[in-house]
């Protein structure tokens, strides 16, 4: 079987897979084969796992210290409770 | 794929809540890691660190998800607060038949569900209820050569990298502010899995489990999303 060589656009929806190292093997190999060869996928390969490093510092959004309080005096409270039962 | 990806059919994730405080999960097979232990001991014994630690943790993902169902932070911030209460109150009943964190976020959900029917506002279509959708390109078909074309599928237009940007530029508020408004614009089943797995680290397996979908289904609403969010950025970072 001649085996047919990967495309750019084959290549962009596979990106997840592979990031998740989700494809099989022979995937994946000509999923490498594709990406050496080719600028155009590995800049879009590195903007996706930019976006990805973007997207986790979104995580870092911190919780108000109002709202922190508030769960906090809500632990103590059950706690007390949990005691006293 | 987890072991407990083929088992008999589940319940939805929402209603699972309810299951695990009686018992009768049906998700045994998806049994929480043994992390989950130390940290379970740690919330029952009342060790206030651990608590707090873990709910910052999951704070951001625990706040976009809550305002895809409400009408408001403040409304977000009142269902965070009962989800807290009633993971504090479960605790006792928690039998570990799945992770920690997706029953904490389970119950979350049903929180911000309930929450949703009282403002009578309309509560999206999750994961939960989405089935697998067709094919369809997550970056736009012309800016590859065509099929006529010598070498179709190739790139006409290729993207610019971004790696001659100032990193104070990615880095900005208003960058991130580009990647949030992108994100609502999101069908609330990609941006479910998106938050889960991009801004809390979930791993596929816990987003499956949790969401009661297919590797394969998660993959897609998860590629579909992060090619959207790829997009608005290649977008505002072109115009710069």
């Amino acid at each position: 079987m001649i085996e047919h060589a990967m495309t750019c656009q084959e290549l962009v929806e596979l990106i997840t897979s592979y990031l998740d190292d989700a494809l099989p093997a022979d995937a994946r190999q000509r999923f490498e084969r594709h990406l050496a060869v080719c600028p155009g996928c590995a800049i879009y390969l590195e903007q996706m796992r930019m976006t990805l490093r973007l997207l986790g510092t979104l995580s870092a959004e911190t919780i108000p210290a109002t709202t922190q309080q508030e769960l906090l005096a809500a632990f103590r409270g059950l706690r007390h409770m949990g005691e006293s039962r | 794929m987890s072991d407990s990806e083929n088992q008999q059919p589940r319940t939805t994730g929402a209603s699972r809540e309810a299951d695990d405080v009686s018992g009768a999960s049906t998700s045994g097979e998806a049994a929480g890691p043994a992390s989950d232990l130390g940290l379970l001991e740690a919330l029952r014994r009342g060790d206030e660190e651990a608590y707090l630690s873990l709910v910052s943790m999951h704070y951001a993902a625990m706040l976009r998800l809550a305002l895809m169902y409400v009408g408001s932070r403040a409304v977000a911030e009142e269902v965070i607060q009962e989800t807290w209460v009633g993971v504090l109150q479960g605790l006792d009943r928690f039998e570990g038949r799945s992770s920690l964190k997706t029953w904490i976020f389970r119950i979350l959900l049903n929180r911000a569900r309930t929450r949703a029917q009282r403002e009578n506002r309309t509560i999206p279509f999750s994961a939960l209820v989405t089935t697998t959708e067709p094919f369809e390109p997550t970056v736009e078909p012309d800016v590859f050569r065509s099929a006529e074309d010598q070498h179709p599928g190739s790139w006409i237009t290729p993207p610019a990298a971004w790696d001659s940007l100032p990193e104070e530029r990615l880095l900005s508020l208003e960058t991130r502010q580009q990647i949030d408004q992108a994100l609502t614009t999101l069908p609330a089943a990609q941006r479910e899995v998106i938050t889960l797995r991009d801004i809390d680290g979930w791993s596929a397996n816990e987003v499956c489990d949790y969401l009661d979908i297919s590797e394969a289904n998660q993959r897609v609403l998860l590629h579909r999303a992060r090619a959207r969010v790829r997009r608005a950025l290649a977008g505002y970072l072109a115009a710069g």
